[in-house]
């Protein structure tokens, strides 16, 4: 049972992270609570259908299948995030300026949605599988389910617990301050992201790791301890990261800063929100 | 701009880290142990590291230490490449079973 516990806890916790800032980056966008919802049910399938397909995924592309899935679904969430955060850096004066009238957010707010329901998706599906694996094998080796069941359920309320906390607490930050804050979160997840998509290019021998590993702070914080575990889901955070996976993150930072700047001016200023234009995070 | 320059450099040495063969090492997974559960393999230079798994159940190699992940279907065999590694002790294990599932590469 406590087997079931941890695994499902550290499982259940990254998701639930995302989908912590997923649900706080939408603040005020009309219909929001059906696009997650929508995004942790296609989740929960698709982990299923990963869990039966892991053999045949993992069988193609010479074996490196399973390395191309993740490193493919991972690049997919980083341009999602792209996409919302390029999107936000336009529209979060008007947004934080619409909060009380949601008539023009639910038109506006159709887009940023799409990209965080496959988000969420995505975080749900990789470690919903995973969990899925889990329990199967457990169950096939003969493991009581009684006592998988309760363990896991265990695991899941803990985990959610604490994307709920992490929710609520993003709920804090002033209104002022609130979507530079989501904003500079996502993209710090997604350098993230990416550069997990980058160890498993390197582990299906497509990139090289350049230097490995650039760094080792395990002395100071392992990855498996509750706050590397954190952490490694808020801004990447990795013990011992390889080259590549530095180069990748620092990329995705450097291309999603660029692009907020880029697309910040093109919308017009609103005229009941005076304040100066949101500076993207930097 | 020191970024644009050590991303050319990383994609002129893409072909070599594709053509370069890595020898292979081999570890078993059966009743949810790794045989051998400690593998000596040079330090230095890249390996293939084959894990055969002859459970019937799925297991998931990690390391955090090698920076590695991957599930392995029951009854089923999985490769993945590692290193170059410093000398060292590389613990892996089962995330599935890892009270038993433990083991380590050793790089010398």
């Amino acid at each position: 049972m406590l087997a079931a516990l941890l695994l499902v806890f550290r499982e259940v916790l990254e998701a639930a992270l995302i989908v912590g800032i997923a649900a706080a980056a939408t603040r005020g966008v009309a219909g929001r609570g059906r696009w997650i919802g929508a995004g942790l049910g296609l989740g929960l399938v698709g982990s299923v259908l990963v869990a039966i397909g892991a053999g045949a995924i993992a069988g193609s592309i010479g074996g490196t299948g399973q390395e191309w899935f993740n490193a493919a679904v991972l690049l997919a969430a980083v341009a999602m995030i792209g996409w919302h955060v390029i999107w936000m850096s336009r529209h979060a004066r008007q947004l934080a300026a619409d909060m009380k009238s949601m008539g023009s957010a639910v038109a506006q707010g159709r887009r940023p949605l799409t990209a965080l329901l496959v988000v969420v998706t995505i975080a749900v599906l990789r470690e919903g599988s995973e969990i899925v694996l889990f329990g199967y094998g457990l169950v096939a080796g003969g493991a009581s389910v009684a006592s998988l069941a309760s363990g896991g359920a265990l695991g899941l309320l803990s985990g959610v617990a604490v994307g709920l906390a992490l929710y609520y607490g993003l709920l804090k930050i002033p209104m002022r301050y609130f979507f530079q804050a989501t904003n500079g979160l996502l993209v710090l997840l997604a350098a993230g992201l990416a550069a997990s998509a980058a160890g498993y290019l390197v582990q299906a021998d497509v990139l090289p790791t350049l230097v490995d590993p650039l760094w080792d702070t395990s002395w100071l914080l392992t990855d498996d301890s509750m706050l590397g575990g954190v952490l490694k889901v808020l801004i990447g955070y990795s013990a011992q990261p390889s080259g590549i996976q530095m180069l990748f993150y620092a990329a995705t930072v450097l291309v999603l800063l660029a692009g907020m700047r880029v697309f910040r001016f093109s919308s017009p200023p609103v005229a009941s929100a005076p304040r100066p234009a949101l500076e993207p995070e930097s | 701009m020191r970024l644009v320059t050590a991303l050319c450099l990383s994609l002129s040495l893409l072909p070599a880290a594709v053509l370069a063969q890595a020898r292979e090492y081999t570890v078993t997974l059966s009743n949810n142990r790794f045989e051998p559960a400690e593998v000596i393999v040079p330090a230095n230079t890249k390996i293939k590291l084959v894990i055969i798994n002859k459970d019937a159940t799925p297991e998931e190699f990690e390391s955090r230490e090698l920076n590695r992940e991957k599930v392995v279907s029951g009854n089923s065999t999985m490769n993945l490449y590692v290193g170059p590694l410093k000398p060292g002790r590389y613990p892996f294990f089962g995330e599935f079973n890892i009270k038993t599932a433990q083991g380590a590469l050793i790089a010398r």
